[in-house]
């Protein structure tokens, strides 16, 4: 028992609306709630709480709420309550802190210093309930021979692409870091909406193979539950060679989340850790990607794109550089802001650049090397809302990843505690009584909700800027204007100040 | 008709149901007010077992033997499938309660008369309760085949 | 100060007209000026051009470039730059006339050129790649000099002012051709250069334009992978060069060029037969960022034939017409009816529907 610290929240009951039905006690898998038969009353105990707001949710009456403790050491700019309590807590335990989700530091968000244009007089807005618009696009190598055929015909020369209803895909998320039912929501979401969800690096469970078609199965350094078919059963393959999360290191699955059915989609043993390599040991350098983007598109007889997962790190235009003439059909770069379900916290937060500067400099870099044609640049790693997506795609990527968005409509209330295993949401668990309480006929709904509402406000957006295809929205940099950016700033992400003219 | 119907295998037994019961069928118009401090007699009730929920209420069972075997005619069937009971002319004898197969019948708790599920059409809310709070669908209130008990 | 053409982006609206007599007779510039003169309204005297097909056939085997020259230093820098890559034929002032209205005017030399056979050879390059390219140095290396007009046997004329005076001014009347397009400009930004004014031309190919692009940076920074520069950053520029790219170098037809700068709408290529539907389908795919959004309605003129194609919403009209040999495009129906008041046939063609009229006897695009 760790005597130094203090809970971060705290649960505050409002005993005038309690009623003790205890659907709080029932609900908190870490044991917070607690009837007391004596007193007739429910008790909580803060230091195990999470503030992951089941309960909140649940209580019938609203008679909870979680708050920030207003109990703090004496105040100091530097020395922050979280800062000393984390050293407290590696003086008690010795070990690297773990954390899970997104980097929560209050570095700037890149997206809310851009703003979209509209279109006024010189050129009308187009109406999207009125007139086409359209969010279809394909993802994939475009260059191309032109060919003809003894009529004069054009040949299709194309290599293989994937085509997407909407610029959105669901990242990769692995089975095992998240649960059955969640796979089975992004799944069916996917399918119902024309688009993918991401198996992450888990394997490919088998009831979902029938999936197939909306799939991207993921070739991680650890290779888990990568097989023949596999790779056949999806409609892309992605390398992860890194997660905007960690860069640098490999994925890290707990033990108590290895279930029986996680081994076996995994061909791990039960109830031990999975730690990926942080490399592909197969890969120390660029020409061993382009063997291993050949070996995968040998083994499924060119039929599938390839994509290739990096991390945002500083060198990233060169390295992204280096992809495009690797023979990869596709580019994902993940931003540190990228979610997961358990990384050291040191790397979470200080490793790896914002998706938005690590987007504009590959871009251009692939424009300026005349290659931009030979790759689709996908992104991820914190794309919150269908304005960042337009601000993504006008950068210059041709569609979005989204990881924690998918989470939260699932009902994700973004606690951070995923490593743990006891997700009361039913979403980074593997514990049947808490994954059965994420229903997939609910959950696949709220996703499909979540990206039809956005793509929705994406043909709003491009209508006012008047462009009615996402494709003429690609890279189309004089849509956006910065705000509160300085010189460098402006000049990576390559728009103009609010303000200057076109 | 449509009926309540539970699927076992989402029900999380939360007990959600039974306090959303209980505060549709108190006649007032805050939970609190309802259910705070007062034993709690809900129509629905979740049988818990282990790793096992089921949220158990009313079948509205074509041939209902509660209201063969009711001795003051107060139970009956209405033409649109909902097996009612009526309080005037209930004497308490709890027969129904007895005969039961699913437990779904009780005593209500003034004890002179038994008390079920009517699917929310004898209060103010319309569309059963226990439904529209369950937090993942458990619950549903649709039409399927008959069901013969 | 105000920025010129080129220092910023210039949208602008503006009135487009374009004639061909497809049995290759030829008419002076005379037409054209009467026909843009019914739209006067839809300039403002800040722009107005001609380019003219069949102009020189003196000289048709040699690539006529015509120069602004704002100092005399430009002047001989390019004419030295010129001299190291062509053999100059010819090379004279153009003749203007004094209008009142026409004023600023830069120094406008014309040049009859063939490339060097030794510096053609050299650079490994087709004859009209090394010419273009070096229409692109002297743009955008050489402060103060503009080629403004560099294909065979045609010539664009423009400059700052109305159109109908643009045309006075160059005296076009003096010219006879078997085809002339017209622009009249109405921007929205006051730049008074010159070389901003339109046609804008690259070879063969000047395009006049009427609209303003929602999808420019889109295209423009793809198109500036392969060699070209958006001096200018005007749409008919950024057009211009898409069709040089997609005609010129990877040796689409017209239609199919067409097809990619305003395709159909993916709705309506599904509902296309299979063989329109899979050759549509497959340009979408291979040139997305070519897809050109927003209100256009272009003329496109080249060797032996014009076209005229609108954005697929038909956000900008356009009116086709037929009489006898004669074919007219036009903004609006009454600069056609000015100078050809009884028709064969008058209409609009639909949004994204490339109209294409050709000398007789040619079938498609000299390559």
């Amino acid at each position: 028992m760790n005597i130094y610290i203090r809970p971060e929240y705290e649960v505050v009951r409002d005993e005038n609306r309690c009623i003790a039905c205890r659907v709080c006690e029932r609900q908190c898998a870490n044991e917070v709630h607690r009837f007391d038969p004596e007193t007739g009353r429910m008790i909580a105990e803060s230091d195990k709480c999470v503030n992951c707001h089941r309960c909140v949710c649940l209580c019938p009456t609203h008679a909870l709420k979680i708050v920030k403790s207003d109990d703090t050491y004496k105040t100091n700019a530097n020395w922050d309550n979280q800062t000393i309590n984390e050293v407290y807590k590696q003086a008690n335990s010795g070990g690297v802190l773990l954390s899970s989700m997104g980097n929560p530091k209050p570095y700037p968000v890149f997206w809310d210093k851009m703003l979209i244009n509209a279109s006024q007089v010189t050129n009308p807005p187009i109406d999207p309930l009125r007139e086409p618009m359209e969010t279809q696009l394909w993802l994939g190598r475009r260059s191309a021979a032109i060919e003809r055929d003894e009529k004069g015909r054009l040949k299709n020369t194309l290599a293989p692409q994937l085509k997407l209803n909407v610029p959105i895909l669901f990242s990769a998320m692995s089975y095992g870091s998240i649960s059955y039912n969640a796979h089975e929501s992004l799944a069916r979401a996917a399918e119902e909406l024309g688009t993918y969800y991401n198996t992450g690096e888990g394997g490919l469970h088998k009831d979902f193979y029938k999936y197939g078609k909306n799939t991207i199965v993921q070739v991680a350094s650890g290779r888990f539950g990568v097989f023949e078919g596999y790779l056949e059963s999806a409609a892309a393959i992605e390398i992860k060679m890194g997660q905007g999360a960690k860069p640098g290191i490999g994925g890290h699955l707990p033990g108590a989340k290895i279930s029986a059915d996680v081994s076996e989609t995994r061909m791990i043993p039960q109830g031990v850790d999975a730690i990926s390599p942080a490399p592909h040991h197969d890969i120390y350098s660029i020409e061993d990607l382009r063997q291993l983007v050949y070996s995968l598109k040998e083994a499924t007889a060119y039929k599938k794109p390839v994509i290739v997962k990096i991390a945002a790190v500083h060198n990233i235009a060169a390295i992204a550089s280096g992809i495009a003439r690797s023979g990869a059909d596709v580019i994902a770069i993940d931003g540190y802001r990228g979610g997961t379900g358990a990384a050291p916290t040191r790397i979470r937060d200080n490793v790896g650049i914002p998706i938005e500067l690590a987007l504009a400099e590959v871009d251009q870099r692939l424009r300026d090397e005349g290659i931009r044609d030979d790759v689709s640049i996908l992104v991820g790693g914190s794309i919150r809302s269908s304005a960042d997506v337009v601000k993504a795609i006008a950068l210059g990527a041709d569609a979005c990843y989204i990881g924690t968005a998918a989470l939260l409509a699932l009902g994700c209330h973004l606690c951070r505690t995923c490593h743990a295993g006891r997700c009361n949401w039913g979403i980074a668990t593997q514990r049947p009584d808490l994954v059965k309480r994420l229903n997939p006929d609910i959950g696949y709904k709220r996703l499909v909700n979540l990206v039809t509402a956005w793509n929705h406000e994406i043909q709003e957006m491009m209508g006012g800027m008047g462009i009615n295809s996402i494709e003429a929205l690609r890279g189309n940099r004089l849509m956006l204007r910065g705000l509160g950016l300085n010189e460098a700033e402006l000049r990576i992400l390559g728009i103009k100040y609010a303000g200057e003219s076109m | 008709m449509k009926r309540i119907y539970v699927n076992e295998k989402w029900c999380l037994g939360c007990h959600l149901c039974e306090y959303e019961c209980a505060f549709a069928n108190s006649g007032l118009d805050d939970i609190v007010k309802a259910l705070k401090g007062k034993p709690v007699y809900p129509r629905v009730t979740v049988e818990d077992c282990g790793e096992v929920h089921f949220a158990v209420n009313c079948r509205h069972c074509s041939d209902a033997v509660c209201v063969r075997s009711c001795i003051s005619g107060a139970l009956s069937k209405g033409d649109d499938g909902v097996v009612r009971i009526d309080r005037e002319k209930c004497v308490g004898c709890l027969t129904c309660v007895l005969v039961c197969p699913y437990g779904a019948v009780m005593p209500a708790p003034d004890g002179h008369a038994a008390m079920k599920c009517q699917l929310c059409t004898d209060n103010g809310f319309g569309e059963p309760n226990c439904v529209k709070h369950c937090p993942n669908n458990a619950i549903v209130f649709e039409e399927r085949a008959e069901v013969r008990a | 100060m105000l920025l010129r053409e080129g220092q910023f982006r210039n949208p602008s609206g503006c009135a487009v007209t374009g004639v061909i007599d497809r049995s290759g007779k030829g008419m002076t510039g005379e037409g054209m000026i009467e026909a843009i003169s019914v739209m006067h309204d839809r300039s403002n005297g800040l722009g107005g051009g001609y380019a003219g097909y069949g102009i020189y056939p003196h000289y048709k085997d040699f690539y006529a470039f015509h120069l602004f020259y704002e100092t005399r230093a430009a002047k001989e820098q390019t004419e030295a730059f010129i001299a190291r890559h062509f053999e100059i034929v010819y090379s004279s002032e153009i003749q203007t006339r004094r209008i009142p209205t026409v004023t600023d005017e830069p120094e406008i030399f014309r040049y009859f050129l063939a490339p060097l056979p030794r510096k053609l050879a050299n650079s490994h390059l087709d004859e009209r790649e090394y010419v273009a390219r070096c229409v692109i140095r002297v743009n955008s290396e050489i402060d103060g000099a503009y080629v403004f007009s560099s294909g065979k046997n045609m010539g664009i004329f423009k400059g700052v002012g109305f159109p109908e005076d643009i045309g006075r001014f160059y005296r076009l009347e003096e010219y006879e051709g078997y085809a002339w397009t017209c622009h009249g400009r109405y921007p929205t930004n006051t730049p008074g250069w010159w070389g901003g004014a339109h046609p804008f031309g690259l070879l063969d190919f000047s395009v006049v334009h009427n609209g303003e692009i929602s999808s420019y940076d889109a295209n423009r920074r793809y198109i500036e992978m392969f060699g070209y520069r958006c001096t200018l950053q005007t749409d008919t520029e950024v057009i211009t060069y898409i069709i040089d790219y997609l005609v010129r170098k990877r040796g689409l037809t017209l239609s199919e060029t067409a097809h990619v700068i305003a395709a159909s709408f993916w709705t309506t290529i599904g509902q296309k037969d299979a063989a329109a539907r899979e050759q549509e389908t497959l340009l979408r795919r291979m040139f997305p960022s070519l897809l050109v959004t927003g209100p256009f309605s272009i003329i496109l003129g080249y060797e032996g034939g014009l076209m005229a194609l609108g954005d697929r919403l038909k956000l900008r009209s356009t009116v086709c017409a037929e009489r006898g040999d004669i074919a007219y495009i036009a903004s609006e129906e009454s600069a056609i009816r000015r100078i050809a008041p009884d028709l064969d046939r008058v209409w609009s063609p639909a949004g994204g529907e490339p109209v294409v009229f050709e000398l007789y006897g040619k079938e498609g695009r000299a390559q």
